[in-house]
């Protein structure tokens, strides 16, 4: 309930504040913002396998970010940027795919 | 770390299946690898499906009554909360090209090349089109000034329209003997030959190519029509050639004077008007020639 609450009000704050993107951030936040969607199905998954540990969740919610962010970075200056950051957004695609499916599995047993 | 948790991940999967639903944090604390990076892969779902209920028993649990640690959890979704709606928003708002890369600027340009080369084609397509639609149009509408002309032309030769002009009234009375038809005639056919555009007879019958004279009980019979003496005859017409066509010796005056004894009088007038109209009677037999 906690954690609906805090997505919620994350929400509701992006909505109020509406700050503008850093141009420098502008190539990263949605790569963060799908590896973070990755981990958060990751998260929940394990929860429900009964597995969670918070402290893995910050851990690999913090490190999911930072790495595709960093990869797109690398990518950038590698002169393969947006084709680096479709392919993380494939593989991360992917991950949640399969997250979602098991949790489907637990809510539904289908 | 992406490699850890699936290895980790089959170990305690079957140990902990039958475990109830109300100890899912001790798990996680001895056991810290398998965190929400793990995934496995659907194979040993399957050896779950028996027992499915504490997936769904902890989520209500963790629902109904959230531990505290729910709020680094809460922290963190709150955070990703932010960011997916301030990309968002972003992504919506932000149509300008300063966030995209060189290449997909690149793209960006050729397809912009490529759409204003089309519209060029196309705006030159048109505009051919509409000089050649404006010629059409020019065409047609100096055809129509001409028809114009022409009905307007026709219109006073066959006395379709009042008309007004230069010309002569030339009074014929009768003193001492009958006017013939023979002579009015003559009258009316000189004038024709000086170039006469209109003639009326008397302010009420016009005269028009298809006219005929006739004797008659009291006077002339001009179209069916009954003339009295004294004849008015309007002519519009050059008056002073029209004059000169009718005076000369052995002309039509004289021989009205002097064969048929009447009185003549000539007026060249300034402006001669018309108003008697025919009936633009529609041929019965005849019909255009073919390449007319």
């Amino acid at each position: 309930m906690i954690a609906a609450l805090g997505l919620v009000l994350g929400i509701i704050a992006g909505l109020a504040f509406a700050p503008d993107v850093p141009l420098s951030l502008q190539n990263y936040l949605p790569i963060a913002v799908v590896a973070a969607l990755d981990a958060v199905f990751g998260g929940l998954r394990a929860y429900l396998d009964g597995i969670f540990d918070d402290k893995v969740f910050v851990v690999s919610f913090v490190s999911n970010v930072v790495v595709a962010a960093a990869i797109v970075y690398l990518g950038d200056q590698l002169g393969v940027g947006s084709q680096l950051s479709t392919g993380v957004v494939v593989v991360l695609g992917i991950r949640i795919f399969s997250n979602v499916a098991a949790i489907r599995r637990h809510v539904f047993h289908a | 770390m992406t490699d850890q948790p699936p290895d980790a991940e089959p170990a305690p999967t079957p140990g902990r299946a039958p475990r109830p639903t109300s100890a899912p944090a001790p798990d996680a604390m001895t056991d810290p690898q398998p965190g929400p990076e793990a995934h496995a892969g659907p194979a040993h779902r399957t050896d779950r499906e028996p027992e499915p209920e504490p997936g769904r028993e902890r989520l209500r649990h963790a629902l109904v009554r959230p531990s505290k640690r729910q709020v680094v959890v809460a922290v963190l979704l709150a955070v990703l909360g932010f960011a997916f709606v301030v990309q968002v928003r972003d992504t919506k708002a932000n149509d300008t090209y300063a966030g995209l890369r060189e290449s997909e600027l690149i793209e960006v340009l050729d397809g912009l090349t490529g759409t204003a080369e089309r519209a060029r084609r196309e705006v030159g397509r048109l505009q051919a089109r509409r000089d050649e639609l404006t010629n059409e149009s020019r065409a047609r509408s100096a055809a129509l000034d001409e028809a114009e002309q022409r009905v307007k032309t026709l219109n006073i030769i066959a006395g379709l329209v009042p008309v007004t002009g230069p010309g002569i009234r030339m009074t014929i009375d009768e003193s001492s003997g009958r006017v013939n038809v023979g002579s009015l005639l003559d009258t009316v056919q000189e004038l024709r030959t000086a170039g006469a555009e209109a003639m009326e007879f008397n302010d009420s019958i016009r005269v028009g190519a298809d006219s005929s004279f006739d004797n008659a009980v009291g006077g002339i019979e001009l179209d069916g029509q009954l003339l009295e003496p004294p004849y008015v005859l309007e002519v519009i017409g050059d008056p002073h050639v029209l004059r000169t066509a009718l005076t000369f010796s052995t002309g039509p005056v004289e021989t009205l004077e002097t064969y048929d004894g009447a009185t003549v009088k000539i007026e060249e007038l300034e402006s001669v008007d018309i108003t008697s109209v025919r009936d633009g009677a529609r041929p019965e037999y005849a019909e255009p020639g073919t390449g007319q």
